[in-house]
């Protein structure tokens, strides 16, 4: 290896290793934000759509509440969490509303994000390899290494095999469906796009391994104590670049759909809590009933110092009569 | 013409119509309505309506939106519009709704799913102005471009849009195209909710803009924060009604039946939707009589709307909303009532037990419950005695969304029927995943122009389908068949549906609430409660 040659393949495996480090710090600041901006916004009022996991499994099994009972204010709130997991399981790994209600898409959709969790799966192990190197060296961590790269090559290469499968059958979908079609913005089509590429990038250039490439343990224990002699084929770098691109992109984007369901399920669809004399809602409504709308349609009669509880204790009949 | 329009053509200048429905066009009744040929031809737009109002939309008119004369008057509405988008993303305006908004407008996926579970969708033979994705998509292009300021980078990602006053004054029929059952939320595999967007506009455009259906603003809530009821009785009134209800109760079923008013520390005060009274006395009545039997210490209230549980608000406007919720939960505070019993209305079951729960504290929280538990207690604890064989026709039952899907009573009045009727045969699908009457959200009070016949054709078919198909075995008029609808919204929508498609007379298809067959399975009480008398 000349040395010219050499300082190239240092400068890419460093570029890639700025990648990572950038992509993962923007994805984790970008979910964090997201994060912020919902957990932030004001108690809203009741939404809940039936069947709820967390009822009673007799309840529901065919979509029960409370208010089924005389008095429920004297009962306890059933918490169900069992049957709450259940539900979250099944919708997050098989998709279950999709299956139920759009069969068409399922399974383009499932293979898609099925794929996705296996390569988080691979990335997991090759962190726990990373966070391992960290704290032991030498003979130790290549032992770990050399029994996990078997799991970490076929769950990555399996993973992203399902998520450009997925992607492409998805982008067809899109490209031929009258009623995606007429829903579908130019960058959905880039972010499938982005999503082939990248993996196939990613999963290419890792099965081609060139010859004098590092192996996937060396790559992981380069990462953390940026090793810039370590040598990546541009195929296999070119793939890491591009998806740690797509990781920073995603929190700014309608696929972070991950974060935004923890709300529209738990905090809107399945919120069934009730506003206890005392408890922590009735301590939260005074502070929404305080906000002061500028609303201008007469009948409101909201000028920006009255608040909503004013507002809500006015007849606008009879001010009008005023 | 049918479909094919594209989310563009929703700005185009002009003031024709979109799209314009045929009988052809439309999902296939079954019998006795197969075939276009045996649907009733729609009545059109009358020309005075075309020329004053805006009717850009579908050839129907649910708003009456005066058409602006000038071109400044366009702009200022325009202005106001936008003003009121920001409103709704801005947490002193629009706390009640500002999570659930801002998570539907940043995460649909366009997947569609919303659309196999929409009603109105599959009914108008699946047009794409009535894709639930359609109207909220003009929403969150909207929203994009002019709350979070938009640019070139946002219009490739989300998608451009030009707002002009033809995209509104069309937008605002479009929010009044959707039942609000959310049965489009119910599926959509992010948690989006499309009905919610078609609410928030409504609420936008009361709240802003002033502008309302006639039906649910000026002759609804407003009339019930004057007089005390959408219905236009006064407290005076309404007592005298309801004396003449109980004195007709009392000779038609042989007992004895007095409404008591303004009991202090009553346990239950009862509150009806006040519609009953007026257009369907029997129910009012047989409430009081059930509850006379069973020995409940009950009464209703003559305060200023706490005779009428009817809560338009729930459908467009939150400060209307709170105003009557609150009047309700100060009539109870100030009899003293243990509860507050919500009588057969869907949308005040909603309105004072679940949304009204985020804003009543302290005293003015007085518990509040559906009349169907202490129904079924009632009538499964064996204090009064029932004979089902008077209730021996075919019943179905019609889940009202707001009692099921948005609120989880499900079961008690299936135990009733189940205990009462012996023919009782259930609709496809059901429970929570039911199909609304079509009249929800308002439609079943809106008659103006031609929206009747958009409302009986499109969003009440798919309820019309599984009506005639839980009668398929008895189509004949030999047999009358009783649809059982425990609210007096979706009754109003299933009377003038039914009327509309004449099958009371050809094929004997019959509606009422659940406590009419109650009262008519009495073995105390004379026989032939249920009088089969068209009304």
């Amino acid at each position: 290896m000349s040395h010219q040659s050499g300082c190239t393949e240092g400068k890419l495996t460093a570029a890639v290793y700025l990648a990572i480090y950038a992509g993962l710090l923007i994805f984790l600041a970008g979910c964090l934000r997201r994060i912020l901006v919902y957990s932030r916004t004001p108690l809203h009022l009741r939404w809940e759509i039936y069947p709820l996991p967390h009822e009673h499994p007799y309840r529901a099994a065919y979509g029960g509440s409370y208010f089924e009972t005389q008095e429920w204010w004297r009962k306890p709130q059933v918490a169900n969490r069992r049957g709450e997991w259940r539900v979250m399981a099944e919708e997050i790994l098989f998709l279950k509303s999709l299956r139920e209600f759009n069969r068409r898409l399922w399974l383009p959709s499932f293979l898609f994000h099925f794929g996705l969790y296996i390569a988080m799966a691979a990335i997991g192990c090759v962190a726990l390899a990373m966070t391992c190197g960290l704290f032991s060296a030498g003979i130790r961590f290549a032992g770990f290494i050399h029994m996990m790269a078997p799991l970490m090559k076929a769950s990555g290469s399996v993973g992203a095999v399902l998520i450009v499968t997925g992607a492409c059958w998805l982008l067809m979908r899109r490209a031929t469906d009258p009623a995606l079609k007429n829903s579908t913005h130019a960058g959905d089509i880039f972010n499938l796009f982005l999503f082939i590429a990248a993996f196939t990038l990613l999963v290419g250039g890792f099965l081609m391994h060139e010859p004098g490439t590092a192996s996937l343990g060396e790559f992981a224990r380069g990462i953390v104590h940026f090793d810039r002699s370590v040598n990546i084929s541009p195929v296999f770098a070119a793939g890491l670049i591009l998806t740690s691109a797509l990781v920073a992109y995603i929190p700014f984007t309608h696929m972070a759909h991950f974060i935004a369901k923890y709300f529209t399920w738990h905090a809107v669809r399945w919120d069934d809590r009730r506003n206890e004399r005392g408890g922590a809602i009735e301590s939260q409504i005074p502070v929404a009933l305080g906000y002061k709308p500028t609303w201008s349609a007469p009948h409101v009669g909201a000028d920006g110092n009255r608040t909503w509880a004013e507002i809500a204790t006015t007849n606008p009949t009879r001010e009008a009569k005023k | 013409m049918s479909g094919g329009i594209k989310l563009r053509d929703v700005s185009r200048p002009d003031s024709e119509p979109l799209i314009h429905l045929e009988n052809e066009d439309l999902m296939p009744l079954p019998a006795p309505l197969e075939g276009p040929e045996k649907d009733r031809a729609w009545a059109a737009l009358s020309e005075p309506a075309r020329s004053r109002y805006e009717c850009g939309l579908d050839n129907t008119c649910a708003v009456n939106i005066p058409k602006p004369k000038t071109h400044d008057e366009e702009a200022q509405l325009v202005a106001r519009f936008l003003s009121g988008l920001d409103k709704l993303f801005d947490k002193e305006n629009n706390w009640t709704f500002l999570q659930p908004l801002l998570l539907t407008m940043e995460h649909c996926t366009g997947c569609q799913t919303c659309a196999e579970s929409c009603h109105i969708f599959e009914a108008s033979g699946r047009n794409e102005l009535y894709r639930p994705t359609f109207r909220a998509e003009i929403m969150r292009r909207l929203y994009f471009k002019h709350v979070k300021g938009g640019g070139l980078l946002s219009a490739w990602q989300h998608g451009d849009i030009n707002v002009n006053w033809p995209l509104v004054a069309r937008l605002i029929e479009l929010a009044y195209r959707c039942n609000l059952c959310r049965r489009c939320a119910q599926s959509c595999p992010i948690g989006c909710d499309n009905g919610l967007v078609a609410h928030e506009l409504r609420k936008l455009f009361s709240q802003e803009m002033g502008i309302a259906p006639r039906e649910i603003h000026e002759n609804g809530s407003m009339l019930q924060l004057k007089a005390g009821s959408s219905t236009g009785m006064t407290a005076e009134i309404v007592k005298d009604n309801v004396a003449f209800v109980d004195e007709d109760i009392s000779e038609r079923t042989g007992i004895e039946v007095h409404t008591p008013w303004d009991v202090q520390g009553a346990d239950v005060l009862l509150i009806h939707n006040a519609g009953e009274i007026m257009a369907w006395p029997e129910n009012p009545g047989a409430f009081a009589l059930i509850l006379t039997m069973a020995g409940v210490n009950w009464t209703m209230s003559s305060e200023l709307a706490a005779y009428d549980a009817i809560n338009y608000g729930l459908w467009y406007d939150d400060a209307q909303f709170a105003r009557v919720a609150l009047k309700h939960a100060e009539a109870a505070k100030k009899l003293g009532v243990r509860r507050i019993v919500i009588g057969e209305c869907g949308h005040a079951h909603k309105a004072m037990c679940v949304i009204a729960d985020r804003i009543l504290t302290g005293d003015l929280n007085v518990p509040r419950e559906s009349y169907l538990p202490l129904l079924r207690e009632i009538v499964l604890s064996g204090k009064i005695k029932f004979d089902p064989a008077r209730n021996n026709f075919p019943v179905t039952l019609h889940d009202p969304c707001n009692m099921v899907r948005l609120m989880g009573v499900v079961e008690p009045q299936r135990e009733i029927v189940r205990a009462l009727c012996p023919q009782f045969r259930e609709m496809t699908p059901h429970g929570v995943n039911n199909y609304c009457c079509g009249g929800g959200s308002g439609f079943a009070i809106m008659s103006g122009n031609n929206f009747p016949d958009w409302r009986f054709h499109v969003s009440g078919r798919k309820k019309l389908e599984q009506i005639l198909n839980a009668f398929a075995d008895c189509p004949e008029a030999e047999t009358p068949k009783y649809l059982c609808a425990p609210c007096s919204n979706c009754k109003g929508q299933f009377r003038d549906m039914i009327t509309y498609y004449d099958l009371w007379q050809k094929n004997r298809i019959f509606y009422g609430g659940l406590v009419e067959l109650v009262v008519n399975a009495m073995t105390d009480v004379k026989p032939g409660f249920i009088d089969w008398e068209w009304r």
